[in-house]
């Protein structure tokens, strides 16, 4: 008995650093409407920088204690730094500009953080005065971890005090819940939005500085941090920071209790306490509904999507005459090249289907193109079957994700659901990782080569280029089917749509379920492509590049995330054979594109080029 | 006081105001009158730069508003109540008023919480209840009394009367007679004649984002053909 409970103050010291992260992340949400993606690497950057200050400042309380607030404060600048320079020159971009860029920032300083400390784990010091352990109950409990179970509360109330009992604070909740009025009240927003980016970002850097005695400072916390983020946010309620404790205290208890029985349960249990959650308590524990504001100036849904000119169609088969004779005049790379961007193109058109369409966000595409995948290779390693039925299974499997996953997204909207769709792909991402027996785990599964006939770099060629064309072709259909008419009525207006008798959460889940298959269909040829599957393929960068890939063609464009995909993909396959540091060039790139193209290249070619039809 | 001239503005592609010319002096009460969708309220978001313009000239005490953000033409002292009211439900009473809270300006009374709990007394009881949880009509005083914070020299008031029973509109019209008559300037848009005519001194009528008809207040309220014509369904 008395080791539980000491296994319940391990959960609740792991807690205290998660919820110093998700209330940052909640905060900055609230008020700024804006994913913020880099938050993880603010997270890690606090623990990097407390990691040099600390070798500064030396080793006794001051120096230790100082080196982790100056470490918090210089995260919070940094902060402030992103949003002064990039985010506020995109506040009037469509949403998910700002994620991108965020994510951007992400790349950007993960090859800071590697320039600066090296690809080593670096560990921190221990706490001073802290770095015993007392016994509790006849078992050892860390110092430093019942020194983190008091900080979580302690800044949960510092929080509370600050929101609730100073003008700031008033202010701050008033444009969270209206920002338009709040300016007409001569408001200043500019201010107010720094400094709620000083504040999460001095969060998330306190949250990593504190966990340096814990775990060394590595180049793998940001992701890893900014997903449990994400759920403990969704669970807890956005804005909620109240919410968001408790949250962090569910989980943290979740993974200290799960770990005892074995590892992988700790997944499981995840998936369970969310979809629970999320079923009864749609907003989270603590949320409130996302509330419908007035706005002054109507928003901008885009034009109708409309078939084709006839020119245009004359151009595509143009463009499908190049591709089928591109073999005769390309060598063996350059046809892989060219493969592999056609599949992306697929998991760009499959992700806009459910964006652009269906009006749902998905953080966490990357899943389905996994499943894709996985379902072909493990077709191939355990049942060995052949090319052309595991190239079935690719898409029968991801479809199958997408209805399980779908069926609790369609139950959310906005941003709730698409952080929902980013912590299923986390959890789809963890379980493959963790299942060494059946997938290999990091190992990946190899040896998954296409049937002899499509073996040649040409033959594959043709397979993918038939096959890609063949989906695109079926959503093509489906965007302007009595189906594509209802999901679109949907998205633009639901209690319309539903007042006309259409089932829009039934709508929304089938197309889960169709992008899925799609994106399944293009992760299955990847597979063969490669011939092999890794993890990675399904992990949060992934799913990003598709999210580039749909902004850089325009959301609002049909053929934009054709566009979309052979710019990213052909610039990332050339970027990353120059230079080790692509991800720093990818990321400055993605940050140029955003505050160069607000509306993206098809979207900026079109107001160019184009006089709006009448 | 407050000049408009030639303003134009377009939801999308639909232009909804025409040209419209609008003057207010100091210490005056106008009212703007007209159905709905003649496009009262654009006029008064135009203003306050919540919805952008398309062309024409606006222009405060002289200082050109036309381009500026919202909250910096609010510090220049317009104050503006929506119709929507748009109070901030997850504040408490108190705290709404904090939020409009602006430092004491020129030509206005320093408004403070205290001051305006005595101009309303209802808010005063209930000051420490989330605004989320209190009626229609103290909603509306609310939302006025939080614009009042900001020591406006100039308020808009957009169709306070909408929804209101008739007892809680008479105290409302009471209190915003005697804000005028204590020197605020008032420009209100409203389709309630009885309303209007308790506050306005003149009238400016809008029809389809047109100004139709303007004159004293006195004149339009004896003018039952012009009333049937712009304001009856």
């Amino acid at each position: 008995m008395s080791f539980y409970a000491v296994q319940f103050l391990t959960g609740l010291a792991s807690a205290s650093s998660l919820f110093l992260v998700a209330s940052g992340l909640s905060i900055i949400f609230g008020v700024s409407r804006v994913v913020n993606f880099a938050h993880g690497s603010f997270y890690m950057l606090g623990a990097y920088i407390a990691y040099s200050l600390t070798l500064r400042l030396g080793g006794g309380a001051f120096g230790f204690w100082g080196a982790i607030g100056l470490a918090a404060v210089a995260v919070g600048l940094i902060g402030v730094l992103m949003e002064m320079a990039l985010l506020r020159r995109l506040y009037r971009s469509p949403e998910l500009f700002q994620l991108v860029a965020t994510f951007g920032v992400v790349l950007v300083v993960q090859d800071l953080a590697l320039a600066t400390w090296g690809p080593d784990d670096l560990l921190g010091p221990r706490a001073p005065g802290l770095s015993g352990a007392v016994s509790i109950l006849g078992h050892r409990v860390p110092e430093y971890d019942l020194a983190l179970i008091v900080i979580g509360p302690v800044v949960l109330v510092i929080l509370w005090l600050l929101l609730n009992r100073t003008r700031w604070g008033i202010l701050v909740r008033a444009a969270t819940q209206d920002p338009e009025m709040a300016g007409a009240l001569g408001i200043n927003q500019k201010w107010l939005l720094t400094g709620v980016f000083f504040l999460g970002s001095l969060l998330a850097g306190l949250g990593g500085a504190l966990q340096l005695p814990r775990e060394p400072a590595n180049l793998l916390m940001d992701m890893g941090i900014i997903a449990e983020a994400f759920v403990v946010v969704v669970i807890g309620g956005m804005g909620s920071i109240g919410g968001a404790f408790l949250a962090a205290v569910v989980i943290g208890e979740l993974q200290a209790f799960g770990i005892l029985i074995f590892p992988e349960i700790t997944l499981v249990l995840l998936f369970l306490v969310m979809a629970v959650v999320l079923v009864i308590r749609p907003w989270g524990l603590l949320g409130k509904p996302e509330a419908i504001i007035p706005k002054a100036a109507a928003r901008d849904v885009g034009r109708p999507f409309r078939p084709l000119k006839a020119a245009w169609r004359w151009a595509g088969l143009g463009l499908l005459g190049l591709l089928v004779a591109l073999p005769a005049t390309a060598g063996d790379y350059a046809l892989q090249v060219a493969s592999e961007v056609l599949i992306f193109t697929l998991f760009a058109a499959s992700l806009h289907f459910l964006m652009g369409i269906g009006g749902m966000i998905s953080f966490g595409h990357a899943a389905y193109l996994g499943f894709g995948a996985y379902g072909s290779a493990l077709a191939v390693h355990h049942l060995g079957a052949p090319m052309e039925a595991a190239l079935i299974a690719a898409p029968l499997l991801a479809g199958m994700g997408g209805l399980v996953f779908g069926w609790f997204c369609v139950r959310l909207s906005g941003v709730y659901l698409a952080m929902l769709t980013l912590a299923f792909a986390q959890i789809a991402w963890s379980g493959v990782f963790q299942w060494y027996d059946f997938t290999g785990g990091d190992n990946g599964l190899i040896g998954i080569w296409p049937a002899p006939w499509a073996a040649g770099a040409a033959g594959y060629y043709y397979l993918t280029l038939m096959l890609t064309v063949a989906a695109l072709w079926v959503l093509k259909r489906a965007v302007f089917s009595p189906f594509g008419f209802a999901l679109r009525a949907g998205r633009d207006s639901r209690l319309r749509a539903e007042a006309l008798g259409i089932d829009v959460r039934r709508v929304q889940w089938l197309a889960f379920a169709l992008s899925g298959a799609a994106a399944g269909l293009a992760g299955g040829l990847y597979a063969f492509l490669k011939g092999s599957v890794f993890p990675t393929v399904m992990a949060i960068p992934v799913s990003v590049d598709g999210l580039v890939m749909v902004l850089l063609g325009g959301v609002h464009t049909v053929l934009g995330p054709l566009i979309g995909a052979v710019a990213f993909t052909g610039l990332k396959i050339g970027i990353a054979a120059e230079t080790h540091f692509w991800r720093i060039l990818l990321g400055g790139l993605i940050l140029a594109t955003v505050l160069a193209f607000p509306k993206g290249i098809a979207g900026f070619l079109k107001d160019k080029l184009m006089r709006p039809e009448r | 006081m407050l000049s408009v001239k030639s303003l134009d503005a377009f939801y999308g592609r639909a232009q909804v105001l025409f040209g419209l010319d609008l003057a207010v002096a100091h210490g005056e009460a106008v009212a703007l009158m007209g159905r709905n969708g003649a496009g009262k309220s654009t006029t008064l978001k135009c203003l306050i730069g919540l919805v952008p313009h398309a062309a024409g000239e606006m222009t405060l005490d002289g200082v050109d508003i036309a381009r500026l953000d919202a909250f910096r033409i609010a510090r220049l002292g317009l104050g503006y109540v929506p119709e929507e009211r748009r109070i901030f439900t997850d504040l408490t009473v108190a705290e709404n008023l904090e939020a409009g809270r602006r430092p004491p300006r020129q030509g206005s009374p320093d408004w403070t919480a205290e001051r305006l709990f005595v101009l309303f007394p209802n808010l005063a009881e209930i000051r420490r209840r989330r605004a989320a949880h209190i009626s229609g009509g103290e909603q509306q005083m609310l939302s006025i009394a939080r614009t009042l914070m900001g020591n406006p020299t100039l308020l808009l008031l957009d169709e306070p009367s909408e929804g209101l029973a008739p007892k809680i509109l008479e105290e409302i019209a009471t209190t915003v007679s005697a804000l005028k008559a204590e020197g605020l300037t008032i420009l209100l848009a409203e389709q309630n004649l009885r309303f209007a005519g308790a506050i306005a001194d003149r009238v400016a009528v809008i029809e389809t984002g047109h100004i139709r008809w303007q004159g004293a207040m006195a004149d339009f309220a004896a003018d039952t053909e012009a009333q049937a014509r712009y304001l009856l369904a």
